[in-house]
């Protein structure tokens, strides 16, 4: 026999990511501007503390939340950042890196049926994990003429008013936009006035430039209805780690308790150790990588403009998304790549709204982000 | 942060950026940049623009030293008088005033062990201020201005990632 997959698998097609990935792999000396992740490792001291973790024989699973210790550094820290109080025994879920959190959130509130509006273009896991959570996922397109911030015309074009839940992301993946308070204002209005969970994919917080971030939780009224995840990957460059948080009212972290503790067990016990280091210590080491981030975000911009590339002024996470020269992104995107061997990632594998984009990634030393901006202003001239 | 402590920032970071660069990443306009680069430059807050060498990849061999130097000082003799004698010669590189067991830490370069050692029993030993001199060799060198000598690690990230 063979093994065939489940109707749920058949359902959703390969991340368009993959093919570009291995056209992308095949070629030696390529700049890659294609990357999700940051190019700095984590702070050493968080590394040293994963392996003295280590030798002290810490290997075991933890408790299904996550160690307590962590739990309540998470609090505090997502308190004093971002005004978000999350009690750590009850409201704060460690799970294995944040699309974990996401994945949980999807099947523990989504019923058969209902209907998941997911802001577009969007990083690439939303639309299947609502599909695998037995959803209907309902994109809801941002555009460059909002410089890809979600309004409520968005909302309602769409016809997300008929929606069970939303999932948005800000700073945006693949987008760069951010949205402030003022800004996230009418959206909270509209899920209270439509009676949507809100789930808010929040991993990039540490990398607004241009405003400090602002959670929608912390919004009138939306606390009750919002689930918030984040984690260490971006801000404190530890992707490999695995390590993220959900945080949210009791029932629904317990909820998605229920599923991890069959499904997950723990989060990974070295990188717990790694993150408690990291909340205590780290402080420094995000701001000087933000730091750089926002030298590259400047410069890459600039570029553009002087080389006459439109695009929005992103001002979060590590992305520009300027407008494709050609009006085909992905035949622009592999042109460049054969040609020039500078690899970016069309913006139709982020879905609608995508096309006729490109995601650049600025998680780039200086060094080849500027060679790799020659490379495109000689090959567009 | 103002514009002159992000351009010394940068200019640590690497001296050899263009000025248009340096604008666009500090989003200033070049002109600015040239004319506050100038301005560190002639108030003496910029001192110079060197590379770092890793002296182990080069055929010529170099040798380098740290010299602890304890002194005694007298009424018309300050630290200051002594180090600007001291600061005369070529061979010595850094010098510093030190908390601690000793008071001046030295270092000095030379093309070789018994060149070294000549300079320092030669020239810095018989100041009449200086009573004791330790020179330590250095044998290797893993970190230099801020720079891990050595290999430089792989990006081993996928090229593409979501």
């Amino acid at each position: 026999m063979t093994i065939e997959p489940s109707e749920r698998v058949e359902t959703v097609p390969p991340s368009g990511i993959r093919r570009f990935f291995e056209l992308a792999e095949e070629m030696d000396d390529i700049i890659s501007l294609g990357v999700g992740e940051p190019d700095f490792s984590a702070p050493w001291a968080a590394r040293e503390a994963a392996i003295t973790s280590l030798e002290l024989g810490r290997t075991s699973y933890t408790a299904n939340r996550g160690r307590r210790e962590l739990r309540e550094l998470i609090a505090e820290n997502v308190d004093r950042r971002y005004d978000l109080e999350y009690d750590p025994d009850e409201e704060v879920l460690v799970t294995t890196g944040a699309s974990e959190g996401v994945d949980l959130a999807l099947r523990a509130v989504v019923d058969p049926g209902d209907t998941v509006a997911v802001v577009q273009p969007s990083y690439v896991s939303y639309v299947p994990g609502v599909i695998f959570a037995g959803g209907e996922p309902l994109p809801v397109p941002t555009t460059k003429e909002t410089d890809f911030k979600l309004t409520t015309d968005a909302l309602y074009d769409a016809g997300a008013d008929e929606a069970d839940a939303l999932v948005l992301c800000y700073p945006n993946n693949p987008t760069g936009a951010t949205m402030n308070g003022a800004e996230l204002e009418p959206i909270a209005e509209f899920a209270r006035e439509h009676d949507l969970v809100v789930l808010s994919d929040e991993i990039y917080s540490e990398l607004s430039y241009e405003h400090d971030h602002t959670s929608i939780a912390t919004l009138p009224g939306m606390r009750e209805r919002t689930i918030v995840f984040n984690g260490f990957s971006k801000a404190y460059a530890m992707t490999g780690l695995r390590l993220g948080y959900a945080l949210g009212p009791p029932e629904a972290i317990g909820a998605m308790n229920r599923i991890h503790q069959y499904t997950m067990l723990s989060a990974p016990t070295t990188a717990q150790y790694a993150a408690i280091e990291a909340l205590e210590n780290c402080d420094d080491a995000v701001r000087e990588m933000r730091q750089q981030y926002d030298r590259r975000r400047r410069l890459v911009l600039s570029r553009f403009e002087e080389m006459g590339i439109e695009c929005f002024p992103a001002s979060g996470a590590f992305y520009a998304f300027p407008e494709s020269p050609w009006d085909d992104s992905e035949a622009f995107a592999e042109a460049l790549l054969e040609e020039e061997h500078v690899a970016v990632v069309p913006g139709t594998a982020f879905g609608e709204g995508g096309e006729g984009h490109l995601r650049v990634s600025y998680a780039t030393g200086m060094d080849d982000l500027k060679e790799a901006l020659d490379r495109i202003e000689s090959f567009i001239s | 942060m103002d514009l002159s402590e992000e351009l010394l920032e940068l200019l640590q970071e690497n001296a050899r950026y263009s000025i248009d660069d340096l604008a666009r990443m500090t989003d200033a306009e070049p002109e600015a940049v040239e004319a506050e680069i100038e301005r560190l430059e002639s108030e003496g807050v910029i001192r110079g623009y060197q590379a770092v060498i890793d002296f182990e990849e080069t055929e010529r061999e170099r040798v380098r030293a740290v010299v602890e130097l304890n002194v005694t000082l007298d009424r018309e003799t300050s630290y200051g008088d002594i180090a600007a004698r001291i600061v005369q010669f070529p061979e010595v590189r850094e010098l510093r005033l030190v908390s601690g067991d000793y008071d001046f830490d030295m270092e000095v370069q030379g093309d070789s062990m018994r060149e070294v050692s000549h300079f320092i029993s030669d020239k810095i030993a018989p100041i009449p201020e200086i009573t004791q001199t330790v020179t330590h060799y250095h044998m290797d060198t893993y970190k230099t201005q801020g720079i891990v000598l050595g290999d430089s690690d792989e990006d081993d990230r996928l090229s593409i990632s979501p």
